[in-house]
């Protein structure tokens, strides 16, 4: 379980998350959707502990994110995050991108972590690019290669940050149909998506964040419905459409 | 005034000369990798230190690019000398030499540096690697292949510098000819047989380069 409770955080005077509370349960999908600088991306930033809080707690199965003696880089190992630029490693060939950290991190052998990150490259589509360099990829098997380095490591939830909005419009659709398919085998996923129609045919729940404050949560069918609680989800839903 | 070249005593010291190429290419090199291993680290702390310790890297990184690498070089030599250190001519190259080049590749290694998109540090840290495990597995290969060329150019640099090394009274390849034109008086003969040594050296460095690049980023 993914507990965020009454985070806050500053970019020197730019107040970005203004108090957010977000209980995420194991095998749920939550989608998070609103402006640009609304602070969705930066949500998922301090649920990993990759930017610090000001105030607030974040607890993964229990474990405070923030607190001073955690370890973070075992902590991470349970949290993999997809980014908007797909941040391959571009000196290192698709099969040793996935395999580096189960190596060098899980500690696992050479051979045991090569099976795995092929594993996890058959799994995003990728068995005939092993040995490619990321270079020869293009964006949308960049993005399925950087899914499966993070499912190499065996975690129980996965966060996307606007995994698909660097991509051309035609490599869109292989990137969510891989994310479609981790959410059928029942990963917890928290994502931060402008794709509406994806975040009502997965979520469980979607959150509208509006300048730094969740706005709204609930069901698709109350976000995307004819009466959203709130008159800002309404009005952004309205002018995307 | 007539001038009529001999050739034959330069011909004679050949092989000493080649002997001293090669103590210059020992030199060069040695300074190089010291220097790498230096520049890296000032290059880590000037960006990553609190300034208690960056002010050091930051004076070190100003004076080794900002004054004569002789007067570098003197500072070794007869500067330390006069507080009663005496190194070797060899010491006090190499010593100033890799002061020099520490500096140079510094700002190279720090413009890398900041060529890479702090992305791929919170990927890398994302997958649970550790900061370091982040830097040497991921950021500082990437760093590497950015500076590659500047880093050859340096070689080439700190090759042609070390012939200062004959005012340290160093037997390297300038001192030798040095040594010898004075004894003879064929001075250009020796000099322009040195300055032949000199570019085979060069190409020679700029050949291995090449190959190294080609065998290293497969990218």
């Amino acid at each position: 379980m993914i507990e965020v409770k009454n985070i806050h955080k500053n970019f020197g005077d730019l107040h970005v998350l203004k108090g957010i509370d977000l209980t995420v349960k194991k095998g749920e999908v939550v989608c998070v959707i609103g402006a640009s600088g609304s602070g969705k991306s930066t949500l998922l930033y301090c649920i990993n502990g990759l930017e610090k809080i000001q105030k607030g707690e974040v607890f993964v199965n229990g474990v405070s994110v923030h607190a001073k003696g955690t370890d973070i880089n075992k902590l991470r190992q349970n949290l993999g995050m997809v980014f908007q630029q797909w941040n391959s490693f571009p000196h290192l060939t698709a099969l040793e991108n996935v395999a580096l950290s189960p190596r060098i991190v899980k500690k696992m052998s050479k051979k045991e972590a090569n099976e795995t990150a092929k594993k996890q490259l058959i799994h995003v589509g990728l068995e005939d690019k092993l040995n490619v360099y990321p270079s020869a990829l293009s964006g949308g098997q960049q993005q399925r290669l950087a899914i499966a380095r993070a499912l190499a490591m065996d975690p129980e939830y996965m966060l996307f940050d606007e995994a698909t909005s660097a991509l051309d419009p035609e490599l869109v659709g292989e990137v969510l149909d891989t994310m479609r398919l981790l959410a059928k085998e029942g990963m917890t996923m928290i994502c931060v998506t402008h794709e509406m129609s994806f975040a009502r045919d997965v979520s469980d729940r979607v959150a509208y964040f509006h300048e730094g404050v969740m706005e709204e949560i609930g069901p698709p069918e109350q976000i995307f419905g004819k009466n959203p609680k709130s008159e800002n989800t309404k009005k952004f839903l309205t002018n995307i459409r | 005034m007539e001038y009529t070249f001999q050739w034959r005593p330069v011909m004679r010291q050949l092989p000493d000369l080649l002997e001293a190429g090669f103590m210059t290419l020992q030199v060069s090199i040695l300074a190089m990798i010291l220097g790498t291993v230096i520049g890296l680290a000032l290059a880590l702390v000037r960006m990553n230190a609190p300034w208690q310790v960056r002010w050091l890297a930051t004076t070190w990184i100003e004076v080794a690019r900002n004054t004569p690498a002789l007067f570098q070089l003197f500072f070794f030599g007869f500067g330390l000398g006069a507080f009663g250190i005496n190194l070797s001519p060899f010491v006090i190259v190499l010593s100033g030499l890799t002061f020099n080049t520490a500096g140079y590749l510094a700002e190279n290694f720090r413009g890398g540096f900041q060529a890479i998109p702090d992305t791929q540090l919170k990927a890398a840290r994302s997958l649970g690697m550790s900061a370091s495990q982040s830097y040497i597995r991921i950021i500082i290969p990437q760093v590497f292949r950015i500076i590659y060329h500047p880093m050859t150019n340096q070689m080439v640099w700190v090759v042609l510098m070390s012939s200062l090394g004959m005012l340290v009274g160093f037997r390297e390849l300038t001192g030798e000819t040095q040594f010898f034109a004075s004894r003879t008086f064929r001075i250009f003969e020796y000099f322009m047989v040195t300055a032949i040594i000199y570019y085979f050296i060069v190409k020679i460095i700029l050949g291995l380069s090449k190959l190294i690049a080609w065998r290293l980023f497969r990218y």
